[in-house]
């Protein structure tokens, strides 16, 4: 695709993906008492399905949406024509390659690099796509070592219900049920420590936020 | 000006009367009462007032669009509702295509019959054909595990949220002889005494309730409520004859009818929330929490007073 026609349409699909996300899920934000965060931060979700990205993004006010990136795998987004236009000029993603022996980078500076430059990041601490029973996998240490390289930044831990049963794997025709957003606050590393009590302390933060009532989606 | 444009625009002179005056009284206790926004009570009072307006407004101007108006605004309803539903019930991945096809195909084809007024297949085909094809598509994938359950929770919720609301627009296609072209005052008509009787119940019960009518389903409804709402309603309905093909007592006692099946309706609605623990079925609209939860006892009288009216009064 021509490159002046890809960045003018870059925003109108934008909005249109946001439109169907909404027409399907009719999605709603649930913020934390003491409201958004106000400034930059990387926020931390659970990751079931492809469009969990989307649904964070759609429910952030627009101003705080423009400067939000997603951070994705590499071999997944440059695939084909139509998921490299939607990863790289849609969204924008910070694409990670995930296999170390390919990588030409490191995927820690890549993500610094995006903060540094004043983006907040959606980043999916599990790795991969939740396909199992469990409600949340183990994290990857990617969070901690971005934590390690910007200790400043605010860490805020996104719980994303239901998206998994809108569109479960292999699923074409997505059905239309409600999902929630749900923000909780932030979270910082602590000085001197160790990486897996903070992978730890993350994932319980991130855990919390799950609803515990009946009939949601097991 | 035809009689039936008067009519609509008296009716809807005296549901403004009515909001504005809810309007300004809900101004006022917010200023005597919780300036700061501080009584929870008065603060819903409020946001529900606003979400009439825009729902009157909504309604109106489906009116005023005609029958394609309405049919969209119904099949709308339907949608967002059984999209709350689903979101409610226990489904499995084997579900998918059966619940892809609920909304995708079973829902569009309903409200294209009434369309169409293809009554003979409209009200068989979702007791009928979909609670077949349901089953059907569900079991190809071979997963057995709650069967009966999922199967039924699906058959539900289709029911309730296109089947049952779909009656409310089917009330366009009746062939009463001296009413044509006003059809769309009965449906008026229907969700005029449908919401007095919720809210009338509500005040009463505000009022005067003492004695719960069942504790365990809804805390909030009274007998005292119950008898007030009813009796108020039924009367406003008596009153109402004049947009209606009825004399003032059939108005009366159909309205006595659709406001007894709403009462059920919202007790039956209010137990799968119970069963399901939650408190709203959505949050659609501010201060009512979702459609379902506004929507309940419409949808348990329309398909009754649609049968009714049908069966009586009309040709077709």
């Amino acid at each position: 695709m021509n490159k002046q026609i890809r960045a003018l349409s870059a925003r109108p699909a934008a909005a249109a993906i946001v439109l169907f996300a909404r027409a399907i899920t009719a999605v709603r934000a649930i913020w934390p008492e003491n409201g958004l965060p106000s400034r930059q931060c990387v926020y931390f979700a659970n990751h079931s399905s492809h469009g969990d990205f989307v649904l964070v993004w759609a429910v952030l006010p627009p101003r705080m949406r423009q400067t939000t990136r997603p951070v994705a795998a590499a071999e997944y987004w440059l695939k084909s024509s139509l998921s490299r236009f939607i990863g790289r000029d849609v969204f924008d993603a910070v694409l990670i390659e995930r296999d170390p022996a390919k990588r030409v980078e490191d995927p820690i500076d890549l993500m610094a690099r995006a903060v540094d430059a004043g983006s907040s990041l959606i980043l999916f601490p599990e790795g991969t796509r939740n396909q199992t029973g469990e409600q949340l996998l183990a994290f990857k240490s990617g969070l901690f070592h971005l934590a390690m390289a910007r200790p400043d930044i605010d860490f805020v831990p996104v719980w994303i219900n239901n998206l998994n049963r809108v569109m479960p794997k292999g699923a074409i025709v997505p059905i239309p049920l409600i999902c929630t957003v749900t923000f909780g606050s932030s979270v910082h590393l602590q000085a001197g420590e160790e990486k897996g009590a903070f992978l730890q302390r993350t994932r319980a933060a991130l855990l919390a936020l799950a609803p515990q009532q009946a009939g949601k989606g097991k | 000006m035809t009689a039936a444009n008067s009519d609509l625009l008296a009716l809807v002179a005296g549901i403004f009367g009515v909001l504005i005056t809810a309007s300004v009284i809900g101004f006022v206790l917010q200023r005597r009462i919780s300036p700061d926004g501080s009584n929870a009570a008065i603060e819903n009072l409020n946001a529900r007032i606003k979400a009439w307006w825009v729902m009157v407004i909504l309604i109106g101007v489906a009116f005023l669009a005609g029958r394609a108006g309405v049919l969209m605004l119904f099949a709308f309803c339907s949608f967002a509702a059984l999209r709350e539903f689903i979101t409610l019930i226990d489904t499995k991945r084997a579900d998918h295509w059966a619940l892809a096809s609920a909304f995708f195909i079973v829902l569009p084809i309903q409200y294209y019959l009434l369309w169409a007024g293809e009554y003979g297949i409209f009200s068989i085909f979702i007791p009928v054909y979909a609670f077949l094809l349901m089953p059907i598509i569900a079991v190809l994938r071979g997963d057995t595990e709650r069967f009966l359950v999922r199967i039924a929770e699906v058959q539900w919720a289709l029911m309730i949220c296109v089947f049952c609301a779909s009656h409310v627009p089917a009330l366009l296609t009746l062939d009463i002889p001296g009413y044509e072209g006003r059809n769309v005052l009965l449906i008026a008509f229907l969700v005029i005494v449908v919401q007095l009787s919720d809210v009338l119940q509500y005040v009463w019960g505000k009022l005067f309730g003492r004695t719960k009518i069942a504790p365990n389903l809804s805390p909030s409804k009274t007998v005292e409520g119950f008898v007030g709402g009813i009796c108020s309603a039924t009367l406003i309905g008596a009153l109402l004859w004049w947009i209606t093909p009825f004399t003032p007592f059939q108005a009366g006692l159909l309205a006595l009818i659709i406001t007894l099946m709403g009462f059920f309706g919202g007790l039956v609605m209010s137990a799968i929330k119970r069963d399901r623990g939650v408190k709203d079925w959505g949050n659609l609209i501010e201060g009512h929490g979702g459609l379902i939860d506004r929507l309940d006892s419409v949808v348990f009288s329309a398909p009754i007073f649609f049968h009714l009216t049908r069966y009586w009064w009309s040709l077709s």
